[in-house]
């Protein structure tokens, strides 16, 4: 069995003759440590697909299994959980706290853990560093520039080491060269084991993944394996 | 970081609302305590009157006739024939339940004597109590030793008495150390001798005709002083001067009522202003509810987010409730009251209450605000961003 695994996933909004197909019998497996980056024009179903891998948007019919736990067969708390522990979210508009600075955006996801403070500073100073950004700890996002708000975005998404990171078109906002950065970033942490998967409208940024998947109308339609 | 601190750095980024919510209770927590502080003011100062105006219990001898009027008020049968009260018994006042409430005592023996063709009534009166108890009382000479008088002043006027005039009463002679000024009352015609003396001359040893208590008490009613005090003289018939203690009573209970009710209708306008700033707070930060969701963040973490925000707002509204309310009621009697009122005191208990109250009242406007944020589709929540 893949570490993530979908089976027969459909996802319907609205009933009756108003019902629409946002995602239609998508079977998917993704092994630990790839780089999977999910491409189709808008209204395909892609990001509707993302947030039914980061648990957030439960699917009509269908199984979404990590690493063997039946991911909507789990109460609202422990679907939680599994999100903190499991998923690190990448947002296309970084989606910082305005009001806490670079270091405690990157903390927001331990809070809940029982552990110190300072370890959780620690923690997230670690995560800072590793995107080059420990400088910056003690600014607002709003003194940062936008490629460096992204890269809190992934500081924050890696603090608590979850195994997959979600990105939802992470270089939307950004200029080339700062996509550049933030796409051999990311290549890093699937370098260091993370598993990736991206939405993205970026031919440029697709070649980064190991596997190309193409939705169109709700249903997976291409795949294709890069040679990198 | 933890939800404290993102609850409060929250707060400190909409102060505008913040300082609403804060506004909204802390007006309903200050009329609160600005009411119950001028209602428990005025009792005290009511009390510190009625002490003023002297006796508000009397208990005479048990009777079906004869009744009298005395300072105006109805007290019920005094016969000076009649069986009057051991003064022994009176010792039985200081042993009841409530004894520290009992201000002073005043036994009076009372009984007619002959002066000349006139006749007059002669009070036998503890003076130390009597002063207590009659603190309008102003006497011309000083009180009496035991082979002295005093007289009131109609008395003195148709008897043609002054100061050290000598008079004798039953064969005894007594010298007027002094004159009672005009009190408007039935003591100006009476003349006044310490209880032995008077004992003597009525020839009523050991016997006492009525007893004037001024007692008070603040956390029983008065009739349960009453209570007591017939409990402790099973001879004599004790009763309330009810004109006066019933008839401020009765307006402060009213004021009382009113007051819970302005304070309910206060605090209900509070808890939806409460309500109200927490609900457009909660859909202003639909997004930001999301991210925390999408991050780990379980339904209970939100609501703790939104409960630490409404109490630390709350219990701030309930400190500067309580001293808004306490400074209000302190400058209205400050102002608007005579000098020899009592004054407003700061009360630990209303305090504590203030501040329990503001948050309890935080907390109840806020549950359905942090309900509705828990519930919170994550997904539709990141989809408003």
């Amino acid at each position: 069995m893949s570490y993530i695994a979908s089976q027969n996933l459909s996802r319907q909004y609205g009933t009756g003759s108003a019902a629409v197909t946002a995602v239609e019998d998508i079977n998917l497996s993704i092994e630990l440590g790839e780089f999977v980056a999910i491409m189709g024009e808008s209204g395909a179903g892609k990001s509707t697909l993302l947030s039914i891998m980061g648990a957030m948007n439960e699917p009509s019919t269908g199984r979404y299994l990590v690493d063997d736990i039946d991911v909507y067969g789990l109460s609202q708390d422990s679907r939680a959980d599994f999100r903190r522990e499991f998923l690190g979210f990448v947002f296309q508009s970084f989606h910082l706290m305005p009001y806490l600075t670079v270091v405690e955006n990157t903390m927001l996801p331990l809070t809940a853990l029982k552990i110190s403070r300072q370890e959780k500073k620690e923690m997230a100073l670690e995560a800072l560093a590793n995107v080059g950004l420990e400088d910056k700890a003690d600014r607002l996002p709003s003194q940062i520039s936008g490629g460096e708000k992204e890269r809190v975005a992934i500081a924050r998404a890696i603090v608590n080491r979850p195994p997959v990171i979600l990105a939802d078109e992470p270089t939307g906002n950004l200029d080339t060269h700062t996509s550049q950065e933030i796409m051999e970033l990311l290549q890093k942490l699937n370098r260091e084991g993370a598993t990736i998967v991206m939405v993205t409208h970026s031919h440029s940024c697709s070649r980064y993944a190991n596997r190309l998947l193409t939705v169109s109308d709700g249903k997976i339609t291409d795949e294709i394996v890069n040679a990198n | 970081m933890t939800l404290t601190e993102i609850a409060v750095k929250n707060m400190s980024r909409r102060k505008a609302k913040a300082a609403f919510i804060l506004a909204g209770l802390m007006i309903g927590v200050a009329t609160v305590v600005a009411l119950i502080s001028f209602t428990r003011t005025m009792t005290a100062d009511i009390n510190m009157k009625l002490e003023k105006y002297g006796a508000n219990i009397l208990a005479v001898p048990k009777t079906d006739n004869l009744p009298l009027t005395y300072g105006g008020l109805s007290l019920g049968g005094i016969s000076f024939e009649m069986q009057e009260i051991n003064q022994k018994d009176l010792a039985a006042i200081g042993n009841i339940k409530n004894a520290a409430n009992v201000t002073a005592v005043g036994p009076v023996v009372l009984g007619g004597v002959n002066i000349g063709n006139k006749r007059v009534l002669l009070a036998g009166v503890d003076f130390e109590a009597a002063l207590i108890l009659k603190p309008w009382w102003r006497v011309q000479g000083r009180t009496p030793d035991p082979n002295e008088i005093i007289i009131g002043s109609e008395a003195a006027r148709v008897l043609g008495m002054a100061r050290n005039d000598r008079l004798t009463l039953e064969g005894i002679d007594y010298r007027v150390s002094g004159i009672l000024e005009p009190t408007g009352s039935q003591d100006d015609h009476l003349i006044f001798s310490r209880i032995p003396a008077a004992q003597k001359i009525l020839n009523k040893a050991g016997l006492i005709s009525m007893v004037e208590v001024a007692a008070l008490c603040n956390a029983c009613p008065i009739t349960e002083m009453v209570r007591q005090i017939s409990g402790a003289l099973p001879s004599a018939r004790v009763m309330a001067i009810q004109q006066v203690v019933k008839g401020r009573m009765e307006t402060l209970h009213r004021f009382k009522k009113f007051s819970y009710g302005t304070s309910a209708v206060v605090l209900l306008v509070g808890s939806l202003v409460v309500l109200v700033t927490m609900m457009g707070s909660v859909r202003e930060r639909t997004g930001e509810i999301g991210i925390f969701r999408a991050i780990g963040f379980r339904r209970s973490h939100i609501m703790r987010i939104i409960f630490i925000e409404a109490a630390l707002i709350s219990a701030l509204a309930g400190l500067l409730g309580y001293l808004a309310g306490y400074g209000g009621t302190w400058a209205f009697f400050q102002f608007f009251m005579e000098k020899s009122s009592v004054g407003v005191t700061l009360n630990m208990a209303l305090f504590g209450g203030s501040v329990a109250l503001a948050i309890a009242l935080g907390l109840l406007a806020s549950a359905y605000p942090a309900l509705m944020a828990a519930r919170l589709d994550p997904n539709e929540a990141l989809h408003s961003l």
